[in-house]
């Protein structure tokens, strides 16, 4: 119920036409660039993955602050508290993957 | 015409064996007969005003529970047949490929159509009346989530008559589950299937977060919060990181699938280890996700019918919130013998046993909370003191499965098998049931008979134990799970025949479950007074069945178990009456929208599934369709005026 009680203190945190089209389109551009990267290889293999993963990081903040609000909100704290937790998994997934997929190499 | 019709029709239908006819003939005459009943009693509006667009959690609480209990139906349907296969050396029941797709629907439906919604289920029946709320924090999604589980399993489960069911294993292991070895649309069925009802799963565990979050009642702080609600939190907070996982892996294998990607083949720079890698990163949370809300349970149940508060009330949350976090350190465990570093497996080996710990902490809290208490041994207590011993050896075995290089010898075999089933039927199952006893007279004014129930409790008790010790052993014996059929050379007979035996024991546990609610729609116990079991927590201060507003007037809370503190207050006559002043109740109207909304995705899905590109973007532009309509409707939501309230709360027995 409480997208119901409280309208008005709402709409002023939900960001507006502009930032989202800003957002979008910065999105896009950050997706395309690793898929040009691919299609025509500008660097080596590792230049490659490095900068595929660059793109990942900047395509993760830009959604973070355009999408998700997390300035906003009555207590930070909660978003902070969240976020911290989210990046710790995040880098358990990715760290742990590349640890494991290693085979010992 | 006639010709090419029908040769899509032996390519679209699966044909061959007489026991898909058999189950085509039943689900088409249900379906005759279920649309019968509801023409000839005029309750086709009924259906759709009262629960096809209903948002109330309650209603959906229900709904999911249905659903779940028919899904138990077909998942122990197709346990059974594994385990006739099984009953004998080179018996010819089943073929390898049918044996396949049933040990796959097995595990399949029992964990994300059985266990899920089951668990949802309790969540939606429970939480808001334990937190003194009115609803949800978004009964709109709450719908949308419902809607998209049901269309989910149902595309799921129409592979059974319709293209064929998948085969490859309830995780689809790549390179088995990619077009080369698993062709037709079986597979895609799976991950349809699951994608759609994740997809409801995901939204589910956001809602509840908020829920509890943000929809307690005033004075409720976080540690005065019912243990059941903090499981509640633990699950959701792991649904909401493990679920992404699930939902980009099978997405990527559908791109394996579809768009001829190589993400987990065997050639073009693909690697099928990496599957296992990410499906585990969910799979293993997944098990705490439904294991968690049952320890939820089991405390409210301990501390009700010991009449004690539960000791060790911030042992617990800690052991609670704590698994939820280290439940994302141990998923290598499922494939140690993938053949990674020795670092990796030892790091995955100690996390895999510091789980025990948390775990230790619980058994040990509920244990000194029935000491030196007041047993009833009602149901719901019944099935909880069945648990423990039950869990503790499934502990037990889990650890034994830890240690990395004995691991070698147990992986993929029946020990492993034995080791699962003790934890979820012992944790999960028996957990859920203890709940749905417990509080199903809350939902439905009435509770369930203890003489049948006790025969469902004990055939169910020594069906488990009948069926799954002798796997233990048969794992040590040599037998590896997926046999669909083995020699008399083996020495296996004895006791795969003793197995079969359990597995049917525990069936009979379930007829008589279902003997047991049929039998109490009209003989059960009736619910006057809302406190059947003299509970402890807000849910049992307002009346059974609920009223649809839940709370007439919003509680003020002081204490863990308030509803307790009342009760010991008015006793001891020092409870000091507050003035109740009754004031319109706000709440959410319904909605068609989630229904639509869903049955969209499944139009949606169906065409993934054939690769039918028309079909998928027909469903996906009516996705769209319904948010768009859904972001332009400002008309959701009514006051309840006081006046029903009053006469409402009258009809139940209350004056205001």
């Amino acid at each position: 119920m409480a997208n119901h009680t409280n309208h008005n203190s709402h709409a002023e945190s939900h960001g507006s036409l502009k930032s989202y089209v800003i957002g979008f389109i910065l999105s896009i551009v950050l997706t395309i660039i690793p898929l040009v990267l691919v299609m025509n290889p500008l660097f080596s293999k590792v230049g490659t993955i490095v900068a595929i993963m660059i793109m990942a990081v900047l395509q993760f903040v830009i959604q973070l602050f355009f999408f998700m609000h997390i300035r906003e909100g009555e207590k930070p704290r909660w978003n902070v508290q969240t976020l911290v937790l989210g990046l710790v998994i995040v880098l358990t997934i990715v760290a742990g993957s590349i640890w494991i997929m290693a085979f010992n190499v | 015409m006639w010709e090419s019709l029908k040769e899509f029709a032996s390519w679209f239908f699966v044909t061959g064996d007489p026991l898909i006819y058999g189950a085509m003939v039943s689900i088409a005459l249900t379906m005759v007969a279920i649309v019968f009943v509801l023409t000839k009693y005029k309750k086709w509006g009924w259906l759709w005003r009262e629960w096809l667009t209903t948002v109330d959690h309650k209603r959906i609480g229900i709904m999911y529970l249905i659903a779940s209990l028919l899904m138990l139906f077909r998942g122990g349907v197709d346990a059974l047949l594994m385990r006739v296969q099984l009953a004998f050396p080179n018996l010819e029941f089943l073929h390898s490929d049918h044996y396949n797709a049933i040990f796959t629907t097995h595990g399949t439906i029992m964990i994300l159509f059985m266990a899920m919604p089951m668990m949802f289920g309790l969540f939606n029946m429970v939480v808001p009346l334990q937190l003194g709320a009115r609803d949800v924090a978004y009964p709109f999604l709450n719908a949308v989530s419902f809607w998209l589980f049901m269309f989910g399993a149902m595309l799921f489960n129409l592979s059974f008559v319709i293209g064929g069911s998948p085969d490859a294993g309830w995780l689809s292991y790549p390179p088995l589950s990619q077009n080369d070895f698993s062709p037709g649309p079986g597979q895609n069925f799976w991950i349809w299937g699951i994608q759609i009802s994740g997809i409801g799963s995901l939204a589910t565990g956001i809602n509840f977060i908020v829920t509890i979050l943000k929809m307690r009642a005033p004075g409720m702080k976080l540690m005065k919060m019912p243990m059941f609600s903090w499981s509640v939190l633990s699950s959701c907070i792991m649904i909401i990181f493990a679920f992404p996982i699930l939902t980009v892996t099978i997405a990527l294998l559908y791109l394996d699938r579809f768009a001829g990607a190589h993400f987990f083949t065997m050639d073009g720079g693909g690697n099928p280890m990496m599957y296992l890698n990410l499906i585990w990163m969910w799979g293993h949370p997944e098990v705490y996700i439904v294991v968690v809300p049952a320890f939820g349970i089991f405390s409210e149940v301990v501390a009700t019918f010991a009449k004690k508060k539960l000791f060790g009330y911030t042992s617990m949350v800690i052991a609670v919130m704590g698994i939820s976090i280290l439940s994302f350190f141990t998923w290598a465990h499922h494939f140690f013998t993938m053949g990674t570093s020795a670092n990796v497996i030892a790091f995955f080996a100690i996390t895999t046993m510091l789980i025990a710990i948390p775990t230790g902490v619980k058994i040990f809290n509920w244990l000194f909370t029935m000491y030196r208490g007041k047993i009833s041994f009602k149901q719901p207590m019944m099935w909880t003191i069945a648990f423990i011993p039950c869990f503790v050896v499934g502990g037990a075995t889990g650890v034994m499965l830890a240690v990395a290089p004995a691991d070698y010898q147990y992986h993929n075999s029946y020990f492993l098998i034995a080791h699962f089933h003790q934890v979820l039927i012992g944790g999960v199952v028996f957990g859920y049931l203890a709940g749905i006893y417990y509080w199903w007279p809350k939902l439905f004014g009435f509770k369930l008979d203890e003489k049948l129930g006790a025969w469902g409790f004990w055939l169910w008790n020594i069906g488990f134990y009948v069926c799954f010790m002798p796997q233990y052993a048969l794992g040590f014996m040599g037998m590896t799970r997926r046999y669909y059929t083995y020699g008399w050379d083996l020495g296996w007979e004895p006791l795969n025949l003793v197995s079969t035996v359990g597995a049917f024991l525990m069936g009979a546990g379930f007829v008589f479950q279902v003997w047991q609610i049929t039998y109490s729609i009209k003989h059960g116990e009736r619910d006057t007074t809302g406190d059947p079991w003299n509970g402890r927590t807000l849910e049992w201060s307002i009346p059974s069945p609920a009223p649809f507003y839940n709370f007439a007037v919003v509680p003020q809370v002081k204490e863990l178990d308030d509803f307790w503190r009342v009760k010991e207050e008015k006793a001891n006559g020092t409870y000091k009456e507050e003035p109740v002043h009754l004031e319109p109740i706000h709440m959410p109207k319904n909605s068609g929208l989630p229904f639509i909304m869903s049955f969209c995705w499944f139009i949606a899905g169906f065409g993934f599934v054939w690769e039918w590109t028309w079909m998928a973007a027909i469903g996906m532009v009516g996705v769209a369709l319904v948010m768009w309509a859904r972001s332009f409707q400002y008309d959701t939501d009514y006051y309840v005026p006081v006046d029903e309230v009053r006469r409402t709360e009258a009809s139940l027995g209350r004056v205001y």
